[in-house]
């Protein structure tokens, strides 16, 4: 039991059960501020893994960016704020075969350990990816920026409202 | 005592499976949205954690995570603005009421 092991242990509680919130919660805010500290323990689990620049982008994006669009989103459509409940047939349902999906992969992992462990990958960390993103994966970082340009402005097309249209109609 | 691949590997896919069954549960269709995100999420706890503990412990791994973010950032952002057209059309957020494509 060394501080590394802690670590895990009390981040892995911490992601589990703020999705366990989420999955129980009513209101829909609570949800995704829940969701939140998933999105953390999972970026303190990067920096124990010696991944920091993932780390950085996981807070930056994920605890940033994505949950404040998603609040965007709420705050934008107007409802009724709480969940309806589904039928419990279904739930059972799915949460049976769930249960059975996970527990046969669970079979494939518990005592997958192959190879060894990665010594250098702490060093220069953010060098080292810069690295890799230049030489060997040039191509694809840029093809990156081209899928993001097209989803900036598909979404704007898709959320304008069509006056055109109206005015025609009236 | 390090920790080993498989904890990483079973936390990844207790993750995945809550995400799961919230996508497929949950009536909202915001948090089946960020259901999804938190599915990518668990993929990309493997990709780092094989990074680290594979066969060949490299770099790659993290740059392929830093491409998966990406990507999820740009659906979640598409399938908001969808979520905001139909919200327009439907009035409603109910991912039972979107059903015109069912039948």
């Amino acid at each position: 039991m060394n501080g590394e092991f802690v670590a895990f242990i009390v981040l892995a509680i911490v992601a589990i059960s703020g999705g366990i919130w989420m999955l129980n919660l009513t209101k829909v805010v609570h949800m995704v501020v829940s969701l939140v500290f998933t999105f953390l323990s999972i970026a303190g689990l990067y920096i124990l893994l010696s991944a920091e620049f993932v780390a950085a982008v996981q807070v930056l994006i994920y605890s940033g960016a994505i949950t404040i669009i998603m609040l965007f989103g709420i705050m934008l459509t107007k409802h009724q704020d709480h969940e309806k409940k589904g039928s419990t047939r279904k739930k059972i349902f799915l949460f049976a075969s769930i249960l059975a999906f996970a527990f046969s992969i669970y079979i494939g992992i518990y005592n997958l350990d192959i190879g060894q462990e990665g010594t250098d990958l702490h060093v220069n960390n953010t060098e080292q990816i810069g690295i890799a993103l230049y030489t060997h994966y040039v191509i694809p970082f840029e093809l990156t920026s081209v899928v993001l340009l097209v989803a900036l402005v598909g979404a704007i097309i898709l959320a304008k409202k069509e006056e055109k249209e109206e005015k025609q109609d009236t | 005592m390090t920790t080993p691949l498989s904890a990483y590997l079973t936390l990844a896919l207790i993750l995945f499976c809550i995400g799961l069954y919230g996508a497929l549960t949950k009536r909202n269709t915001v948090i089946v949205l960020i259901c999804i995100e938190l599915m990518l999420n668990a993929a990309n706890i493997n990709f780092v954690a094989f990074s680290k503990y594979g066969l060949i412990p490299s770099i790659h791994g993290q740059v392929f995570s830093l491409f998966t973010i990406t990507i999820a950032a740009a659906e979640a952002a598409v399938g908001l603005a969808i979520l905001i057209a139909i919200y327009q059309n439907r009035k409603s957020v109910h991912i039972d009421d979107y059903q015109s494509m069912k039948h």
